[in-house]
């Protein structure tokens, strides 16, 4: 084989693992997958042939770590590859920022409003911004409470339609 | 010859990461028993939410101080299996809860404390450290969110609220002197690039602790020279019971799982 075919059948099954992964779902926010999240920080392959997996924890006391990494390594298995190696790294460290387009949709539609702006501007310094109700779109919502039923969202309630909903946290 | 200085440096260096370890770890467990009896279940969800965070943390930086230590403990065998003067957490974070105030009290102290100790170690010399330090930044710029709106609503609040949480400053401030006071292990760390000088950053505290005191129309109290010893073994009497219930069932039934 040239060195072209290697590279090619290598970046193949990069995707192949890639969509294997996004199958792989959050478990406590089952609709999105841990691609959607931006947790999964590599893959690739290594030069014995084995394929690397990197992800990272979204909060350091996120219980959903371990099982995430159950599931990972159960999909990984199933897909034919049993000796992928899986690692979880820490640098960066995760942030909101890295939900992708597609999966602060999939939020919104669930019922949880995804974060609003980027955790890198100095305007999250100053406080909540205006969060957008899930349900009729509404700006007129306040915070209940700066934390909500996982380590990832914070309460919320809006003005409006007087529905309860989670945010998403910007951080 | 140069094997000498760098055996006290990894020595401090294990120490170090056990003392981070050890404060956000009792801290912590302080912070869970809030669970079911905060005032409202916002704020329970908050403390235990808080707790778990400084729990993750801690759970990154004992694996970190085993490796570091090198006998083969891992963080179960150090949260679990040692007794209080090995544990190496600042006096302020084993202080009981108090009321609810004294608790945020405590707490903006402390996280007042890691934003600057967490925010310099995140450009450490040690590159693990750098990352765990550049993880627990984030989560901690949101709990002094928390602690420090907290602060505020009860000092400015009313007459009751104002003078519960101004005795738990009183109380508390005599804990803060060993914040940043360095001794031979913050040496050893500052000058290996691993850690900050403490003297560097206590005025950044101090300036960041003021101005939350002002909004909340608190008091200073006056400085306390004499500092606490907990980063060293020395603890109050309050760990010891602490470390009675965390430990209970590990003790009771050794390598237990569930």
């Amino acid at each position: 084989m040239t060195a072209a075919v290697v590279r090619t059948m290598s970046a193949q099954r990069e995707i192949e693992v890639r969509k294997l992964l996004a199958r792989v779902p959050d478990p406590e926010i089952p609709v999105l997958s841990i691609v959607d999240l931006g947790i999964v920080r590599e893959v690739r392959q290594e030069a014995d042939g084995r394929m690397r997996v990197a992800i990272t924890p979204t909060y350091s006391g996120c219980p959903a770590t371990e099982v995430i990494r159950t599931l990972v390594r159960a999909a990984l298995d199933a897909g034919g590859y049993a000796d992928a190696i899986l690692e979880e790294v820490l640098s960066p460290p995760w942030t909101s920022d890295w939900l992708t387009p597609a999966g602060r949709e999939k939020l919104r539609a669930f019922g949880i409003a995804p974060p609003e702006g980027s955790a890198t501007s100095p305007r999250q310094l100053l406080g909540s911004p205006a969060v957008s109700c899930p349900r009729c779109g509404s700006r007129a919502t306040e915070r209940v409470s700066e934390f909500g039923s996982t380590p990832c969202k914070a309460h919320y309630r809006c003005g409006a339609c007087g529905e309860p909903f989670d945010y998403f946290k910007c951080l | 010859m140069r094997q000498a200085p760098d055996t006290a440096v990894e020595q401090a260096r294990c120490r170090y990461v056990l003392r981070l370890a050890d404060t956000s770890l009792v801290l912590g467990q302080r912070l869970g028993e809030w669970l079911g009896h905060a005032p409202a279940l916002e704020e329970d969800l908050a403390l235990a939410n808080l707790s778990l965070d400084l729990i993750g943390q801690a759970r990154l930086l004992l694996t970190y101080a085993g490796e570091l230590e090198g006998r083969g403990r891992d963080e179960d065998a150090l949260a679990f299996l040692r007794d209080a003067p090995e544990f190496l957490n600042l006096t302020l974070a084993e202080q009981p809860n108090g009321d609810f105030g004294h608790t945020i009290v405590r707490q903006w102290l402390i996280d007042a404390w890691q934003l600057e100790i967490y925010g310099a170690l995140e450009h450490s010399a040690d590159t693990r450290l750098a990352a765990i330090a550049a993880k627990a930044l984030r989560e901690t710029r949101y709990h002094y969110r928390f602690s420090s709106g907290w602060l505020v609503r009860l000092g400015d609040g009313t007459p009751e609220s104002h003078g519960r949480v101004q005795s738990a400053l009183d109380a508390l401030w005599r804990f803060t002197a060993e914040l940043f006071t360095p001794d031979e292990v913050d040496e050893h760390m500052s000058r290996a690039a691993i850690a900050p000088a403490l003297t560097g950053l206590a005025p950044h505290w101090s300036a960041r602790i003021d101005e939350a005191l002002r909004a909340a129309t608190l008091t200073r109290p006056p400085t306390q020279a004499y500092p606490w010893h907990g980063k060293r073994g020395v603890h109050s009497e309050h760990l010891g019971h602490l470390l009675g219930e965390m430990q209970h069932l590990q003790r009771t039934y050794p390598g237990a799982r569930w």
